[in-house]
């Protein structure tokens, strides 16, 4: 067995056991990035690291992770997978990235992703896309495609993304590993590159349960550098885990399960419900009624704290500058509209405009604050569904993983593929897709449990306890 | 739905030059996803207060108390133009 191939609490106990040392587990990852990388394209960049000589007792000394491309690293570049970043070393590490190094976490690389997190496919990359490693003519997923895409193929151990609609739990999915979104306010999101404030949530995605629990409890807590991060305590969501599920009470929304989702898909979500049944948790179906209204509600909200967010990419303070040959407008003016038509990618370009359209005169009260007001409704639903039940229970994605250029052409094609995962963010709860199943083209399928805000202990727990029941996430990739 | 010339309007706005054949897609692709979003106008919201973020939060304060920073010239150093601790850009007054 490669030690790359192992979970980290796997290589945990090894270490210990003085059975691997990190030279060792570096060695094996390495050996896998020289031969999958160039089929997988799962990095930006690699960050060649030297382990550190003398250990300072981190608890989690010695396995790699892998950072999406939009979490600062000092002195390093970071550049959202964008043109108009190229250049662009941060200043500062984000928090997540000194709490990672306070345990002495080695950083593998930085993965690609959908330019500033816009996109469900990791294809709208200034280096191209990342393929999936299950079968490499399709998309890993997006926007964490690539740190979802270097966890299956062993080039990392586990890895940080975002999710700001979907974008850790979705390619986590396509992917069959296990991707979490944290409840909003759980994760600093301090030197996160932002896409839309009130959604983004850094997150772990990993090969096991017990691996995000751990991650979870690492990059957790609150952050005086980010004054929506929430100052509640962060509980040893590995020690929720060994609770068992007998009576637990989990929630079936309808919605979920009607129009547009694929047959194979529902089969395998059915089955996972009768094994959760087997250890004593009870289903009831319930209705999310408004669920139907969730992306148009995202992609309004989304795109209009996104538009503004990167109203800051200008050419002025770093990244890209265009030098304007011809006068247009002034001579400001100028440098600011070619550098940002040179330095954004079409999806980027497009979500700016939506997003500006939405806020813009005239407009801002039928979409804008009337997606804000829809958003109320979609968060009051899950509410009450959580007054009764312990947890929601409902499949990750519609489709499993869909070819390369299949949807590139079609935006609102794409933006459905997150269907499943937006209402999570919208409401701010925390949610888990973890693998239950394979379509008969052996694609992973993954599943979604969603709980209250603050309530992670009872997601891992569920999600734990179908995890040791089944053998999917033991399943790997042979590349 | 917006014209070629409101799709222009707007990429001004958000200081994005557009040439001709990215402004017909943008109308394209704004009319395909502006319908998809209709269906908001749907539903009665009148009595709904809009969520802006869904944490209980309210005034968030602390001590003033000054703490170390990014260093003037170190920041301006990540701009392609920069002069003694400023960035540098084309002329804005005449």
């Amino acid at each position: 067995m490669k030690l790359n191939e192992l979970t980290a609490h796997e290589l945990l106990g090894l270490l210990k056991t003085k059975q691997a040392t990190p030279e060792a587990i570096e060695k094996d990852i390495s050996a896998a990035i020289e031969k999958s990388e160039k089929k997988v394209k799962a990095y930006v960049r690699l960050i060649e690291e030297k382990l550190s000589e003398k250990s300072t007792g981190g608890k989690l000394s010695g396995i790699p992770i892998a950072v999406k491309d939009n979490i600062c690293i000092k002195d390093t570049p970071t550049t959202c997978a964008s043109r108009i970043l190229e250049g662009f070393r941060p200043p500062y590490n984000a928090t997540v990235i000194e709490k990672l190094k306070g345990q002495e976490l080695p950083l593998a690389g930085q993965t690609n992703m959908d330019e500033f997190a816009f996109g469900s496919s990791t294809e709208n990359s200034c280096i191209g896309p990342t393929h999936n490693p299950w079968n490499l003519d399709c998309v890993p997923g997006g926007s964490s495609g690539g740190s979802a895409a270097a966890v299956a193929a062993h080039e990392a151990i586990w890895a940080l993304g975002s999710d700001t609609g979907g974008s850790i739990r979705q390619p986590a999915s396509f992917c069959g590993i296990v991707g979490v979104k944290p409840t909003y306010g759980r994760v600093s999101r301090y030197g996160l590159i932002a896409f839309a404030s009130s959604l983004d949530q850094i997150g772990p995605l990993t090969k096991d349960v017990t691996d995000a629990a751990l991650l979870l409890k690492v990059i957790a807590g609150h952050d005086q550098k980010d004054s929506t991060s929430a100052d509640i305590p962060v509980p040893d969501f590995t020690s929720s885990l060994k609770k068992d599920v007998k009576n637990i009470k989990i929630a079936i929304p309808k919605e979920y399960f009607v129009s547009g989702i694929n047959p194979e898909i529902k089969k395998i979500i059915l089955e996972a419900i009768e094994t959760l049944k087997k250890l004593g948790v009870s289903f009831h179906e319930v209705s999310l009624p408004h669920t139907e209204y969730a992306v148009a509600t995202y992609y309004v909200i989304a795109t209009a704290e996104a538009s503004s967010n990167l109203a800051r990419f200008d050419g002025v303070q770093y990244g890209l500058r265009s030098q304007p040959q011809a006068l247009r407008k002034t001579p400001l003016i100028d440098m600011f509209e070619e550098t940002r038509e040179k330095g954004f990618g079409n999806e980027a370009k497009r979500r700016i405009m939506l997003g500006t359209y939405a806020l813009s005169s005239g407009y801002y009260d039928a979409y804008y604050l009337r997606g804000q007001k829809v958003r109320t409704l979609i968060k009051n639903d899950f509410d009450k569904v959580f007054e009764e039940f312990d947890a929601v229970l409902t499949p990750t994605s519609p489709t499993t993983a869909f070819k390369i250029g299949e949807r590139a052409s079609d935006p609102l094609s794409m933006y459905l593929s997150d269907v499943y995962t937006i209402s999570a963010n919208l409401a701010g709860i925390p949610a888990i897709s973890l693998p239950c199943g394979f379509s008969k083209d052996h694609l992973p399928v993954g599943l979604q449990i969603m709980t209250k805000p603050f309530d992670e202990e009872m997601m891992f727990r569920v999600a734990y306890a179908y995890e040791q029941a089944t053998d999917w996430h033991k399943k790997k990739v042979s590349l | 739905m917006p014209s070629k010339e409101e799709v222009k309007y707007i990429g001004h706005l958000a200081r994005i030059h557009l040439n001709d054949d990215e402004i017909d897609l943008l109308v394209k692709n704004l009319e395909d996803i502006l319908l998809y979003v209709e269906k908001l106008q749907k539903l009665n919201v009148n009595d709904v207060k809009p969520t802006s973020h869904v944490l209980p939060l309210k005034n968030v304060f602390r001590e003033d108390v000054v703490r170390p920073s990014l260093k003037q010239e170190e920041v301006a150093k990540f701009s392609v133009a920069h002069h003694n601790g400023s960035f540098k850009v084309p002329q804005v007054i005449e």
